[in-house]
């Protein structure tokens, strides 16, 4: 049976003024599936996750060509709400970002805006998300301190905590582990597995044996192409391409 | 030398020189306040100004100084947001937003006398607002715009873009990110410009001698009508502030006791001017504790 597709993008191309960085990617997502982006630096695989949610609208001289839908709606359709599509495809970046207000606030803070000011509404937000995001047990005593006095790791989990409170379809990743420790970075990876069959988790990584931990496909990027996508399983273990397996197996990149 | 001795030496010469600087800064504070505060009492700041004799005090000076520092500020503060959010989140950069940035660039270091002089121009002539408390705000605001909106526009500046995309990410729009993200972080730097500001518009004396005028009529505190002539309120009156009466009394002041008053009116601006200060550290502290917080 084939499985439902959240996010299809055809023959995506990106160009930075006169430079090409995505040189036609045709990209499926299936939902709640983790997927993985991976590649060598300056392979294009952030730029691309970026095109999903339009965060490259936000950069000058950016222009792109192709068809990306979210159940099946043309995203960079002229009548498209860009506000309301990055509600429904949340994204999580490399530095945690909390906004300098207090852990309970940077978590209510998009339900706040979508005026929802029940105060049982927002607690419960607030603890759902947080245990979803694992670090309920870490900061249940001091919900009202500043986000900003957590460590790293748990600043990256109170902001995954504050994606998931708007609950979005699809939550996107960018390198979400690269500025933690290890310890913080297993903690997120084991966070994410749990998420796995709720959320469409799309994540860009560095890191191949995260890739090959959590996800349930992925893509390798090269020079802007989209080189070889497959089950994680496949990819990792009998590539059909002889540049992901020279990547995989550490020979470049 | 060895570089060990010559760094050591190096360091004792910028000792020495913050040492000068502080010692001169302190001389002048200590001399004006030490000069001043014996002639300063709870009479000298509520009673009006005498001309001719002894006893004068400066309390209608004071109040048109408050007066004519939240007129402008009322003006100004409104003004210099809008602008500065429009210059730090908005403006594209382009030829009409480097004319507009230069422009503020050179109108911040207008000498403020100029700032007078345009005034008196505009506003007391071609308005025919007169010598008045408006005229002096509008001298002001023209004064301060440009500071403001500058510090507006750094504030705003300072803060990450990586803060930005997170409220874009979360399905903010742009406006809603600038007003909910990135002012509250910008907030206390903004506070404490506008504060120094406000210190900066007390203060000042050469903006103002043409355009709130060198008078201080006998004002009715019991009457808050801002029509009456005589109204504390009014904004049509002349207004002579602090600054300007230390300005004028050292210049043409025939009372038997000018230098009193003098030297007492300045140890209460400048006692004003640093509560500014002091109010623009701890508020601007205070704010961004609150803010960071909860």
């Amino acid at each position: 049976m084939a499985k439902e597709k959240v996010i299809t993008s055809k023959d995506v191309h990106l160009y930075y003024g006169d430079f090409e960085a995505l040189k036609g990617i045709d990209l499926d997502f299936n939902k709640n599936e983790i997927t993985a982006l991976i590649g060598p630096s300056g392979c294009g695989k952030s730029t691309y996750l970026r095109t999903l949610n339009r965060m490259n609208d936000l950069i000058p001289g950016v222009k792109i060509t192709g068809d990306i839908r979210l159940r099946g709606q043309d995203i960079y359709a002229s009548q498209q709400d860009v506000v309301q599509l990055r509600k429904q495809v949340g994204m999580v970046f490399q530095q945690p970002n909390p906004f300098p207000f207090s852990i309970y606030d940077n978590v209510v803070y998009g339900l706040r805006l979508a005026g929802v000011k029940d105060r049982s509404v927002l607690d419960e937000a607030v603890e759902t998300s947080l245990k979803q995001a694992a670090i309920w047990d870490e900061v249940k005593d001091k919900l009202h301190d500043s986000a900003l006095s957590l460590s790293g790791g748990q600043q990256q989990r109170v902001v995954i905590g504050r994606v998931l409170a708007v609950q979005p379809e699809v939550i996107l990743m960018d390198e979400p582990t690269s500025a933690l420790d290890p310890i913080s970075s297993t903690q997120i990876e084991n966070m994410l597995l749990e998420l796995r069959g709720q959320y469409t988790i799309i994540l860009v990584t560095h890191n191949m044996h995260q890739a090959s931990r959590i996800s349930d496909r992925t893509a390798f990027f090269l020079q802007g192409r989209l080189i070889e996508f497959a089950d994680t399983k496949k990819i990792f273990l009998d590539p059909t391409e002889q540049e992901t397996s020279d990547y995989i197996s550490g020979r470049f990149g | 030398m060895s570089a060990k001795s010559i760094d050591k030496l190096m360091t004792g010469m910028l000792y020495l020189i913050a040492g000068v600087i502080v010692l001169l800064l302190a001389g002048l504070l200590g001399y004006i306040l030490v000069q001043g505060l014996p002639h300063v009492s709870w009479h000298f700041l509520t009673s009006p100004a005498k001309s001719f004799e002894a006893g004068g005090g400066i309390g209608i000076q004071l109040f048109n100084s408050f007066y004519l520092l939240v007129l402008s500020m009322l003006i100004s503060v409104p003004l210099a947001l809008g602008a500065g959010i429009y210059l730090a989140e908005y403006a594209k950069k382009n030829w009409v937003t480097d004319v507009v940035r230069t422009a503020i660039e050179i109108l911040s270091s207008l000498p403020s006398v100029v700032v007078g002089l345009f005034g008196f121009l505009v506003f007391v002539l071609q308005f025919k607002f007169g010598f008045s408390i408006l005229s002096g705000a509008l001298a002001l605001t023209m004064f301060n715009l440009p500071l403001l909106t500058r510090n507006v526009e750094d504030s705003l500046r300072q803060v990450g873009f990586t803060q930005r995309e997170a409220g874009l990410a979360l399905g903010l729009s742009r406006w809603e990110t600038v007003v909910h993200v990135v002012i509250p972080e910008a907030l206390p730097g903004i506070l404490t410009g506008m504060i120094l500001g406000a210190g900066r518009v007390f203060g000042e004396a050469a903006a103002l001698i043409y355009t709130a005028g060198q008078s201080a009529p006998a004002l009715n505190f019991g009457d808050w009508n801002p029509l009456h002539i005589a109204s504390p309120l009014n904004p049509f009156r002349p207004a002579e502030t602090l600054a300007v009466h230390i300005w004028k009394i050292n210049s043409e002041g025939i009372q038997p006791d000018a230098a009193a008053v003098s030297a007492g009116a300045s140890a209460v601006l400048i006692i004003a001017v640093l509560a500014f200060n002091l109010l623009a550290r701890w508020g601007g502290n205070r704010l961004y504790k609150r803010m960071t917080a909860g």
